[in-house]
């Protein structure tokens, strides 16, 4: 591939001065335009890469080895979206300091930007008029707002972490609809770590499968899925519960 | 069929939101009600009423047939656990998990303190933590561990009646499933009676004798899951079920 990617791991190792080696010697490389799905079971180092990507590891852990190489900058959107936020700031206020700092225009026309994300990303037209506190607003609509700051920062990688679990699954929906559209127009890539290997399918044409800090498997999405090399991809899998058949059928994922 | 608990006509309003409008809802013993519906439509505010966490602003509790006061027993607080869908807010940080797990054994008298050690390290096993994890404190694992520690805690007190908020939402799916098989293991040692709240309808699938849906602060269907997943009586419910995401069929 003559494809320059945006963002390259090689070799990235991160450890705990105290324990064992966290993430171990892990690589893989993104384009531009790309959504990659990193799966795999809890503590196997998720959080941790999307972090180191990000450049802000938590206190305690710390690169060990490797290069995380990227020409262009990432912004996260964490799972917990009311942690995310100030709850002290009205939110159309918070997005427009970021906007303002951020993409360097005047205040009038940070808010203007501003406005028009949280129109895009579906929030009530009444915040042009009345702000809003977070607590004021919804999960899912809190998770949008997040999700705005994010997009602010005009990022060439976006990082979730988880962005839908706390979501039912009709908003959850309209969320990843929100994002493919959004990275159709802007063109960002994108990192997606899900415990929901349905959701990664949908959603992402790569796969990244971590366990206990390795990369086991990566490869494309469906013929990762077709042809899993190890029985722990075929475990997850296995483990997405299955629902019986809803009568009078219902409106399917792409 | 015997209840184990009763909602009657419970009301809370925050300010002048109302968050729960009148939810009449049984819960008989020994069985799992999924709870399920739209972000923000009360299921957990519903959670911390039963907990005794939020005094409703009308209606009542009964556990059995004994009411729920305003003030709690440490008997009935012992009865009624709760797991959250954030674990963080039930463990001390200042706390490593071997003080965390014999303060809950200790305080409602679970075991001799001479049994606490054996007891706790049972209860790491029954949720796939090593031993060694007696000496870490919270912050030191991942958000799904932090979660498994707290039902380890939850558990230690021997409850009837346990609500889970989200309680897997952290969790990835192989271990989602081994802590299903967990509940349905405990469901039938301590005979528990459980109120499950999930976005997540799979798991709801897996873990529930009756399904309840809630949407704007009111209950729309309450079901039998097998009616529920099949024939779902309100246009809500199909609409949620719809949204499920799929793994793709080769
Ligand atoms: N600040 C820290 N200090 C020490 N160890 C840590 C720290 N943060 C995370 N860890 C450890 O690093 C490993 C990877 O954690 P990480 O949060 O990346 O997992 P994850 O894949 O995101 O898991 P989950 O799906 O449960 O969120 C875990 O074993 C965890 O215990
Ligand atoms: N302390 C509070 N003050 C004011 N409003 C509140 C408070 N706590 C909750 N609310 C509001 O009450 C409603 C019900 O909240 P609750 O947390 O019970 O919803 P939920 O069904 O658990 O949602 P989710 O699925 O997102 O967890 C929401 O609209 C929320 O914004
Ligand atoms: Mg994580
Ligand atoms: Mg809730």
């Amino acid at each position: 591939m003559t494809i320059q990617p945006v963002l390259e791991l090689e070799e990235l190792t991160l450890a705990a001065p105290s324990t064992e080696i966290l993430v171990n010697s892990i690589s893989f490389s993104l384009e531009r335009g790309e959504s990659l799905g990193l799966v795999g079971e809890s503590g196997s180092g998720k959080s941790l890469t999307l972090r180191a990507i990000l450049g802000l590891l938590p206190r305690g852990v710390e690169q060990t080895g490797g290069v995380v190489r990227s020409k262009v900058s990432s912004a996260m959107v964490f799972q917990d979206p009311r942690g995310a936020l100030d709850p002290l700031c009205p939110v159309v206020k918070q997005l427009t300091e970021v906007v303002y700092y951020r993409q360097r225009t005047s205040l009038k026309a940070a808010r203007r930007i501003a406005l028009e994300l949280l129109e895009r990303l579906g929030l009530p037209a009444s915040l042009k008029t009345k702000d809003r506190y977070p607590g004021q607003l919804s999960g899912g609509q809190c998770q949008r707002v997040v999700i705005a700051l994010a997009l602010a920062c005009k990022p060439g990688i976006l990082l979730c972490d988880e962005p839908t679990t706390a979501l039912d699954v009709t908003v959850q929906r309209q969320i990843i609809d929100t994002i493919t559209s959004l990275q159709q127009e802007l063109g960002f890539a994108m990192v997606f770590v899900t415990h929901n290997l349905a959701i990664a399918a949908n959603l992402c044409s790569r796969l990244v499968v971590m366990k206990q800090g390795r990369i086991i498997e990566q490869g494309e999405t469906h013929s990762l899925l077709r042809h899993p090399a190890e029985a722990y991809t075929q475990m997850l899998m296995d483990s997405v519960l299955p629902l019986p058949e809803l009568e009078g059928g219902g409106v399917s994922w792409k | 069929m015997e209840v184990a608990l009763q909602v009657q006509d419970i009301t809370v309003r925050y300010g002048g939101f109302t968050a729960l409008d009148q939810i009449r809802l049984e819960l008989a013993r020994h069985t799992t009600l999924g709870l399920v519906g739209e972000s923000g439509s009360g299921k957990s505010t519903l959670a911390r009423v039963i907990a005794g966490l939020i005094t409703p602003d009308e209606g009542q509790l009964l556990l059995g047939a004994e009411p729920l006061g305003k003030k709690r027993s440490k008997a009935q607080h012992k009865q009624i656990q709760m797991i959250f869908q954030n674990p963080d807010s039930s463990l001390n940080p200042r706390h490593t998990v071997r003080q965390i797990l014999a303060e809950a054994l200790l305080f409602h008298r679970i075991v001799e303190r001479s049994q606490v050690e054996r007891r706790s390290k049972e209860l790491l096993s029954r949720v796939q933590l090593d031993a060694k994890s007696l000496d870490r404190y919270p912050h030191e694992f991942s958000g799904g561990q932090r979660q498994r520690i707290a039902i380890a805690r939850a558990l230690s007190v021997e409850p009837s009646l346990l609500i889970a908020d989200e309680p897997t939402s952290a969790l990835d799916v192989s271990v989602q499933r081994s802590v299903l098989e967990l509940f349905h293991t405990l469901q039938a040692e301590l005979n528990l009676t459980m109120l499950f709240i999930s976005h997540d309808l799979g798991v709801i699938h897996a873990v529930s004798d009756t399904v309840a849906v809630m949407r704007q602060g009111q209950l729309v269907e309450v079901n039998s899951k097998d009616e529920f997943f099949v024939r779902p009586q309100h246009e809500y419910s199909r609409e949620l079920l719809s949204a499920v995401p799929k793994m793709p069929q080769y």
